[in-house]
């Protein structure tokens, strides 16, 4: 008898907790965010989900993977991913909206760069930068046992593509592409090296905290352009392409292809959503570099850019 | 070798066959890797026409799968969802229980109702239960183990990871006990499991990690089904090792006694085989655990989500004190469950009576007194910066020392294996791998042992395959090199065993990942930081194994070699070590396991091998890619496998005869 009951109640109460809550919005389930393991992503999605709170809706955070994700937000187990990089995200991004399950929703206003970068210390030893040009003299600067006499430039990891492969082969620099496995790992390395103001090449991207709490420049390669991608004959090197800088591009909003019908108001909130590089990296550097709680920062960004958030969801 | 060992007989003659055929392929091998002759490119790598292409057929089989499959009544996405909503109600209470209390509403609309356990009430169950089942040592131990959690603010991730593994452990065991059973009753069960055990084991579980998400939809549930299927083979293994190892009297006195097959399995056979069930069951604690930062990749959050955090930050400091709170919830659940299958069973009902009350009186006063319910923050320690300033100094200090020793590694020992590995030609190894497995367990072996190599080089994965095999061999030669002394130690001194149980089980649950940043700052990104990482890891089952192997010899024998005037290293090497060599070399097969599971984790400091493979696989969402890559993995895992069992079971017949 005993066990029949507590099996019922097992059954019955949480059924019974779902529900209730009023208020002036389409559904009231909660939409799904995802956040992913990087501080930006977190703001740029807390912001989101504050704002659609503020709107009425009911929100919920859930952790998931960068990539994996996708699975989820084909099924709609997952609803809105609110940080796509162009530069890492789009082949998954495509594969999944070609689908039809999954719905890209414009730009977040935030654009990615990503690029070779050195510490500042490392001028002094090589005058000529950031001109990419100067680095054929400093290669012996940046070599290891494994890579001598050629320098070792610390590439991102092998899924973040790059042509970093294809840039050293075009512009003929002597250096050897190594790839660290994450982004921990890329910083792991410049940490070690920044405390021992020892030189360093290696691939950063922003909006992050690295730029903000190391000083160094992004090696000035001749700008991208479409064509230095596709046309052997663009650029210095006439047989090769890839002789120019990385792409800088947009970072993506994309959605559950439901959400449009099941939470118009939010549907349009998150397409209208925008914010800068600057702001973005000036929230990062607050969170990871002088400790404050994520949850303070957001709030502190939505009380102060009521006239920007306001129009997002209509009011 | 071990072909020359199993022919005792062959003395007579001044060289066994086998040793010369042996001798043989080893002067080919090296005449074939050293002689710089101009090999055809296909030699090393088929070209792409000859592929089979199978990873297209996979990824396209699984959108199938999830789509279209159907039973007629329900599709095969309904079956996998209504699992996983199955397994979501205890979950659920069981996070409500530990972590967010009972709730009304969904997301940022849900109100608490009731709210979850105080920690005070959790750090004295645990003392408690320590109490009952070991003693006082056992109730400090445990105690404290749980106060560290919330001393240094760990509280509220840990309670979300001891809920899902609270789920994941007893399901773990429960299933690789019945599906362990069914192997030893069955011949035909344990012909068809053992595959699939291996497979389970030595895929990478990147490899399914998407299948798995479209399956079982994302969240907790997905990453505890992850975890199950991960922790749960070795309880299978040695479920049907013990209890095939039962004595054989026992069996029949089981029978002569007029037990049902149901008693004798329940009654008799399991509670006999209960000191090997144990280390099964110690090693599914150890293995979910280790999947805690996987699991929080797809939505397990809790203690492996902060790891990752942390390190991102490259806050050492912090991700080590979440990476200790794993290893201290490892190690009081691994003690607490160990003492429970310790003690005589007998009649508790008086313990539990006190312990609920005490439970309900604690969360009575939590919820009379919410301020202490939770953990005071202003009370919560933490070592700061302290361990990154430690790293640091190190960093600035011995960076010159670390990078000559390394470099003399890498370039005395790492290159030449590299380039010895790279340059064979497969047709070779193919051949000499199949030739190995037919003399060791004849023609079926020697078959399958074929069927994998050719499947790893027309699915044009025979570089990454042969990275793999060097990065796995270095690493598992050092991890032996070390491991077995210190198992030999373990084993005869009991004291010895306390210390290094605790530093081989912290190495095992500790999240590599927290030891990898720093050892990537002192050792840079490449293969040596990844051997670090995979033999620390590795290690542990090379000293368990042979400590348990010296152990569990009768003391009889010992008494006889002491008794026929034997010095202690006579007893070591020719009694101790012989008998226990079974034990050793499955100590080490268990060994090449882990350091091929653990070749997907250094794959995220940027090695270039299978595991690496697998990795690119999952960030690009290519299921086909990353099966492919896995099975190439698993088939590696299981040549080395079945190439040392039967080499086992030939000694253990060996050692029989004699």
């Amino acid at each position: 008898m005993l066990k029949h009951l507590l099996l019922s109640a097992g059954v019955a109460l949480p059924m019974v907790l779902v529900g209730g809550h009023a208020g002036a919005v389409e559904s009231n389930d909660p939409i799904k965010l995802t956040l992913h393991d990087w501080t930006g992503q977190h703001i740029t999605t807390r912001i989101m989900g504050s704002v659609l709170e503020k709107a009425g809706y009911n929100v919920e955070y859930v952790q998931a993977d960068y990539l994996a994700q996708f699975a989820g937000l084909k099924t709609g187990d997952l609803h809105v991913a609110m940080e796509i990089w162009e530069t890492t995200g789009r082949e998954a991004m495509d594969e999944a909206t070609e689908t039809g399950q999954v719905e890209n929703l414009g730009e977040t206003g935030m654009q990615a760069i990503e690029e070779w970068w050195y510490p500042a210390y490392v001028k002094e030893q090589c005058p000529g930068l950031p001109d990419w040009e100067a680095l054929a003299d400093c290669a012996e600067l940046f070599s290891t046992a494994e890579t001598a006499p050629d320098g070792r430039y610390l590439g991102g990891p092998v899924t973040w593509g790059g042509f970093d492969e294809e840039r050293v082969e075009a512009l003929e620099l002597p250096f050897v592409v190594v790839h660290a496995g994450t982004d921990a790992a890329l910083f792991a390395e410049l940490e070690s090296a920044y405390q021992r103001k020892a030189p360093i090449l290696l691939w950063i991207y922003a909006p992050h905290w690295a730029p903000i709490k190391y000083e160094g420049e992004w090696v000035a390669f001749p700008p991208y352009e479409p064509a230095c991608y596709e046309d052997s004959a663009w650029g210095g090197n006439p047989d090769l392409t890839h002789d120019c800088a990385k792409p800088r591009g947009p970072i993506w909003k994309v959605a559950w292809h439901g959400v449009a019908e099941k939470w118009p108001g939010a549907h349009k909130a998150i397409q209208a959503f925008h914010v800068e590089n600057d702001e973005m990296g000036r929230m990062i550097g607050a969170v990871d570099l002088d400790g404050r709680p994520i949850e303070a920062v957001v709030e502190e960004w939505v009380s102060a850019n009521e006239s920007r958030w306001k129009p997002w969801i209509g009011q | 070798m071990s072909l020359a060992l199993a022919r005792p007989a062959a003395g007579t003659r001044p060289i066994s066959p086998g040793l010369l055929l042996w001798s043989l392929i080893l002067a080919v091998t090296l005449a074939l890797a050293l002689l710089p002759l101009p090999y055809p490119k296909w030699l090393s790598e088929v070209p792409r026409a000859w592929r089979l292409g199978w990873d297209k057929d996979v990824s396209a089989f699984l959108p199938w799968l999830v789509e279209d499959a159907s039973f007629g009544l329900f599709s095969f996405q309904e079956l996998t969802r209504a699992i996983s909503w199955l397994l979501a109600w205890p979950l659920e209470w069981a996070t409500a229980l530990f972590a967010t209390g009972l709730q009304r509403g969904q997301g940022s609309a849900a109100v608490q109702v009731l709210p979850p356990m105080p920690w005070f009430a959790v750090v004295t169950a645990a003392a408690m239960l320590g109490w009952h089942r070991g003693g006082r040592g056992l109730a400090v131990l445990a105690g404290l183990a749980f106060l560290y959690l919330a001393v240094f603010g760990q509280w509220a991730s840990a309670m979300v990871t001891l809920a899902s593994i609270a789920i994941a452990v007893p399901l773990g065991v429960a299933a690789g006990l019945l599906i362990g059973i069914a192997g030893f009753r069955s011949r035909r069960v344990a012909a068809l499991i053992t595959p699939l055990l291996d497979l389970m084991q030595t895929v990478p579980i990147f490899a399914y990690l998407v299948p798995i998400l479209f399956l079982f939809g994302f969240g907790p549930v997905a990453a505890t089904l992850a975890t199950v299927i991960y922790a749960m083979p070795p309880m299978v293994r040695i479920t049907m090792q013990a209890l095939h190892a039962v004595p054989q009297e026992v069996k029949e006195y089981g029978v002569m006694a007029g037990c049902t097959r149901h008693q004798l399995t329940w009654k008799v056979l399991v509670p006999a085989a209960r000191p090997s069930l144990l280390v099964g069951v110690n090693q599914v604690i150890m293995l979910s655990l280790n999947m805690v930062i996987i699991a929080s990749m797809i939505g397990a959050g809790g203690l492996g989500y902060d790891v990752l955090t942390a390190l991102r930050r490259l806050d050492i400091g912090g991700g080590l004190e979440a990476g200790l709170a794993i290893v201290l919830l490892a190690v009081a659940l691994d003690r607490l469950s160990r003492a429970t299958h310790e003690r005589a069973p007998g009649s508790d009902r008086r313990f539990w009576i006190l312990f609920a009350l005490t439970l309900l009186g604690l969360y009575l006063l939590g919820l009379l007194l919410p301020g202490i319910a939770r953990y005071p923050e202003a009370w919560t320690l933490s070592t700061g910066p302290f361990f990154a300033d430690l790293v640091g100094w190190i960093n600035v200090h011995f960076f010159d020392t670390l990078e000559a020793i390394k470099t003399a590694i890498v370039l005395n020992l790492l290159v030449p294996v590299r380039r010895f590995l790279t340059e064979l030609p497969w047709p070779w190894v193919v051949l000499v791998t199949a030739l190995a497995g037919w003399r060791l367990g004849g023609p079926p072996l020697a078959l399958l042992l074929l069927g994998f190599g050719l499947f790893i080089v027309f699915n044009g994965q025979w570089q990454n395959a042969m990275l793999t095999v060097y990065l796995c061999g270095v690493s598992v030669l050092v991890a032996a090199l070390i491991g077995i002394p210190l198992g030999i130690w373990g084993g005869l001194s009991r004291r010895a065993w306390r210390v290094l149980e605790v530093v081989i089980d912290t190495l095992q649950t500790l999240p590599s990942f927290v030891y990898l940043i720093p050892v990537v700052m002192l050792f840079r990104v490449g293969d040596f930081t990844a051997m670090i990482a995979v033999v620390l890891y590795a290690l542990a089952p090379a000293v368990r194994y042979t400590a348990h192997g010296i152990r569990q010899i009768r003391p009889m024998l010992i008494e006889a070699g002491t008794a026929a005037g034997c010095t202690n290293w006579q007893l070591l090497s020719r009694i101790r070590l012989p008998l226990a060599l079974p034990e050793i070399m499955l100590g080490l097969n268990q060994t090449i396991m882990l350091a091929l599971s653990m070749l997907v984790i250094t794959a995220l400091v940027g090695t270039r091998d299978l595991g690496q493979e697998v990795y690119v696989a999952l960030t690009k969402a290519d299921t086909g890619r990353g099966v492919i890559a896995g099975l190439c993995v698993a088939f590696i895992a299981i040549t080395a496998d079945r190439l040392i069992q039967t080499g086992v079971a030939r000694l253990r017949a060996r050692g029989a005869v004699a």
